[in-house]
């Protein structure tokens, strides 16, 4: 019975079909969806810390209150996003709360560059600009999938994002076109930011035909490869950055004129896979802060549940 | 509008109250990002902080146009001494940094945020009378955003009614935030100096009756609730200049940067 209907639903995905959460879907959609949409939603939560960071610290009132926008954006993305998971969780009998425990224990991964440092105020813009940039790349390629409540959301991200890449291009044009101090704290900002951009998308798919890459490309979740979107990364913002005269710390750096793909320095992957595994510079005391902040609010949400049942009695 | 220069004191002093207690009262709101009881109120309380930072930034441009210097640098660069806000915002959210290891408290923010924004909104009811004709225009718009705060602090105090049979801990909180927030209120509405300047002038209409108005309503508000009132000590009076400690962390803080090079262009 089953599997007549999963070839049903994949003739559906085959036939550009959108699913909706109440739709049928098997067990190897829902996972891959739940995987791929909390990696998304928890990156973004973890995502305001790194940035909340500058925000008292941002140098201008303008930039205070950009800088205050856009981390209530990247808070209100997770918020989206994490109510599209609990819908396909909720069969599992699972909610935000195993999401937010899964988080502390480390079972539940976020984004790379969410475990990293951000000593000056350029790494505070350098996010804004280069991150979100490769962020609006990954979602923007997302948004053909075949899962309708996450394109919805992301169309929304997106756009927002949209905004975000101007923020931090603003703040790094002003770092750029100002004094000689000014320019050499986004240079340092973008050799200590380099080899993790360059990690952001993922390793490239060594061909494995179980890997998530390849699972979330046959369920139509996504369309690119890792590689693929880290190429046009570079097509993007590698003549823009030049552009600007900063160096770019990798010298192997170049792209074929005729294949137009961009050869260099391979990340170290193993040093990757040791920061999404929580052994980032800043990991422990990120998801100390959010574990003491989520445990320390618990009585309010306590509060509100009962306040819940109140009204309804 | 040409003033006459003692009205132009007044009014200067005036706007460096507004101005300065909004700064600072989103300096400390903004310090929950990422860190509020839930996802929603992440997304509700940083839309509080942005308003109070952009009301700053109108006041200070008011005092630009007076002359005062450049609105940027009237926000970050003057020192504790030359602030005129009240001691009720400068204060700590909690034990903590909000970049290490925060452990704020919500019944404190809650409790800060009602006593400061509902006396805001009854100097601002004032304010859209005054005879300085750009702040009263200021003021109009302001009051709109205000509005939609109170609304927020009285949903919360609403849950802490309805879940307050089940949650005696949680009422022993906000009794306790309240408590702390009211013990640096003292200042709030303190204007003896320039209260009869203000009415004289027409710059701030009804500045006497203003330190009642609002203890009555939050006395009211907070009986309702079965909280005790505790009453507004004075402790140091900001809006003299004298502050704690805390308002200097808060602004080396927020001018970290533009101290690097305050003539340049960031």
């Amino acid at each position: 019975m089953d599997d007549d209907r999963t070839l049903d639903f994949m003739a559906r995905l085959d036939a550009g079909d959108k699913i909706e959460a109440g739709d049928f879907m098997p067990d190897a959609y829902r996972s891959e969806l739940i995987r791929l949409i909390t990696l998304h939603g928890v990156s973004e939560i973890m995502g305001t810390l790194p940035e909340k960071e500058w925000v008292p610290r941002a140098p201008t009132l303008y930039r205070k209150l950009a800088l205050m926008a856009k981390v209530q954006d990247e808070a209100g993305h997770g918020q989206i996003l994490i109510r599209v998971v609990e819908d396909l969780m909720a069969p599992l009998g699972r909610n935000r709360e195993h999401i937010m425990a899964d988080l502390f224990s480390g079972r539940q991964k976020f984004h790379n560059v969410f475990h990293l440092e951000v000593p000056t105020w350029a790494d505070a813009g350098l996010i804004g600009w280069l991150v979100d940039g490769a962020a609006i790349i990954t979602q923007g390629m997302l948004l053909g999938g075949s899962y309708a409540p996450y394109t919805r959301a992301l169309r929304r991200i997106v756009e927002e994002e949209g905004f975000h890449i101007q923020h931090g291009e603003s703040i790094c044009m002003a770092l750029a076109e100002g004094t000689p101090a000014q320019r050499a704290l986004f240079q340092d900002a973008l050799h200590r930011w380099w080899p993790s951009l360059m990690m952001f998308f993922g390793p490239p798919d060594v061909g494995s035909p179980t890997s998530h890459q390849a699972a979330a490309l046959r369920f139509r979740i996504r369309s690119r490869s890792n590689e693929e979107l880290r190429q046009r990364y570079l097509s993007k913002y590698v003549p823009r950055i030049r552009a600007l005269g900063f160096t770019i710390p990798d010298p192997s750096l170049h792209q074929d004129p005729q294949s137009r793909q961009w050869t260099y320095t391979p990340p170290d992957w193993e040093l990757w896979r040791a920061v999404i595994n929580n052994r980032g510079p800043r990991s422990g005391a990120r998801l100390r802060l959010r574990q003491t902040s989520y445990e320390e609010g618990a009585w309010v949400r306590r509060l509100l549940t009962d306040a819940g049942k109140g009204a309804a009695s | 509008m040409i003033l006459q220069p003692e009205a132009q004191s007044l009014l200067v002093e005036l706007l460096w109250q507004m101005a300065d207690d909004d700064f600072v009262v989103a300096l400390r709101a903004s310090e929950w990002l990422g860190v509020a009881p839930h996802f929603e109120e992440d997304v509700a309380f940083s839309s509080i902080a942005q308003d109070e930072m952009g009301h700053a930034a109108t006041y200070y441009g008011l005092l630009a146009d007076l002359g005062a210097g450049a609105r940027d640098s009237l926000a970050h660069l003057r020192p504790a001494s030359a602030r005129r806000n009240s001691v009720l915002v400068e204060r700590q959210n909690g034990p903590g940094s909000y970049r290490e290891l925060p452990h704020f408290d919500w019944a404190y923010a809650l409790g800060r945020h009602y006593l400061y924004d509902t006396f805001e909104s009854l100097r601002l009811d004032r304010a859209v009378q005054s005879s300085y004709a750009p702040l009263a225009e200021s003021a109009r718009s302001i009051r709109r955003e205000e509005h939609y705060h109170l609304l927020h602090h009285e949903a919360w105090l609403r849950a802490f009614e309805a879940g307050k049979g089940t949650d005696g801990d949680a009422r022993r909180r906000l009794q306790h935030g309240f408590e702390r927030a009211f013990a640096d209120a003292g200042d709030l509405a303190y204007s003896a100096p320039w209260q009869s300047g203000w009415r004289r002038t027409g710059l701030l209409p009804d500045a006497d009756s203003l330190g009642q108005e609002w203890l009555d309503r939050v006395s009211r508000r907070l009986l309702a609730l079965g909280l005790d009132v505790p009453g507004a000590a004075l402790f140091r009076n900001g809006r003299l200049g004298q502050h704690t400690p805390e308002l200097d962390a808060l602004l080396a803080d927020a001018s970290e940067v533009v101290r690097m090079d305050p003539g340049a262009s960031w």
